[in-house]
């Protein structure tokens, strides 16, 4: 899932304190289950934000709407109907349902309530790590699925690198090496042949090199 | 035991205090409430082991985001006893009105006044 952490009120406060009518606009998706801007997230904004504004004798409506997800037409058209009753909206969804939220209100101000991070998975409740860095090229198939790029503090692709102490990384001494962890596994799975081939140059292009990103799949267009 | 405590006090009846939300704290402050406070089991005597834990942090949260917004974190308190102890839960009671009426109202009930 994509994770995401929440803002700081404070911030929150300083960018919609100039609008009377704000719309706080959850996302029941990723961001819910790293408990960022999901439902009960946006209650305790609102409600925050409520007190915050009464309490320095502002009149500030602020309502809470938690849509399905904030990254498809269709449950964004849920609120067309509402939007104009409002200066602005808080989206706590990740960058992504921000973005989109933005495109398709163009004459709306939309803030973000979180700080979008990274793509992970929830290690226990209340630690989420990354896993993923979309790189667009999965070669999880030759790394025992461990993934070097997001978990490599240098994304190395024939590991480990000399900073790499008793399983540690030096950046970290509580960052498992990643090349530590895939040899591990190849071991476990009885493949250390597969450590003996080498990684070509990877094409960078499908990552961020190459621009943002796109993927077309003309079977399932309509 | 027939033990008085404090008429300013509504109790609201939980099944645990890991029932206790931060929002539920959040939304006693927005209807008006001067102070809110959790009783809940000794810790390490929850029934389903860690809702008073679970409440104790809740509170904490509550806390800093009340002071953050200018209510007063101090205006919420978590105590433990056991179920047993009336005596203490009446002094608990008369700690927490005698602070909050030392603390003055909730300035949101004071705003939501003045407003009306």
């Amino acid at each position: 899932m994509i994770v995401a952490d929440k803002k700081p009120i404070e911030e929150i406060i300083q960018q919609v304190e100039a609008y009377r009518n704000v719309l706080i606009l959850g996302c029941n998706e990723c961001v819910t289950v790293c408990e960022a801007g999901g439902k009960k997230e946006v209650g305790i904004l609102a409600s925050a934000l409520r007190m915050y504004f009464i309490n320095n004798g502002k009149d500030m409506r602020i309502d809470e709407i938690t849509l399905e997800r904030q990254c498809d037409h269709e449950y964004l058209e849920e609120i067309r109907d509402r939007i104009d009753k409002y200066d602005a909206v808080i989206s706590l969804a990740c960058g992504v349902g921000v973005q989109f939220m933005a495109e398709k209100y163009l004459s709306k101000p939309i803030y973000p309530g979180v700080n979008t991070c990274f793509l992970g998975v929830t290690d226990k409740r209340g630690l989420w790590t990354e896993r993923c860095q979309a790189c667009g090229q999965c070669i999880l198939a030759n790394t025992a699925g461990i993934c070097p790029i997001s978990r490599c503090a240098k994304r190395i692709l024939n590991g480990p690198c000399g900073g790499s102490s008793k399983g540690k990384c030096e950046i970290n001494k509580d960052l498992d090496c990643a090349w530590q962890l895939i040899v591990d596994r190849l071991k476990a799975l009885g493949r250390m042949d597969d450590y003996e081939k080498l990684f070509s140059i990877k094409d960078w292009s499908t990552d961020r090199a190459g621009g943002p990103r796109k993927v077309v799949r003309e079977d399932v267009q309509i | 035991m027939r033990l008085s405590y404090p008429s300013s006090i509504k109790i609201i009846r939980v099944p645990c205090t890991g029932k206790v939300d931060i929002l539920h704290i959040l939304r006693a402050f927005e209807k008006g409430a001067d102070g809110v406070y959790a009783v809940g089991c000794m810790e390490g005597d929850c029934h389903f082991n860690s809702g008073n834990f679970r409440a104790r942090k809740r509170m904490e949260q509550a806390r800093k985001l009340l002071n953050t917004v200018g209510v007063g974190g101090e205006r919420v308190q978590m105590f433990n006893l056991s179920s047993a102890d009336g005596p203490r839960f009446a002094e608990y009671a008369r700690e927490m009105d005698q602070r909050i009426r030392d603390l003055g109202p909730s300035p949101i009930k004071m705003a939501m006044k003045k407003a009306a």
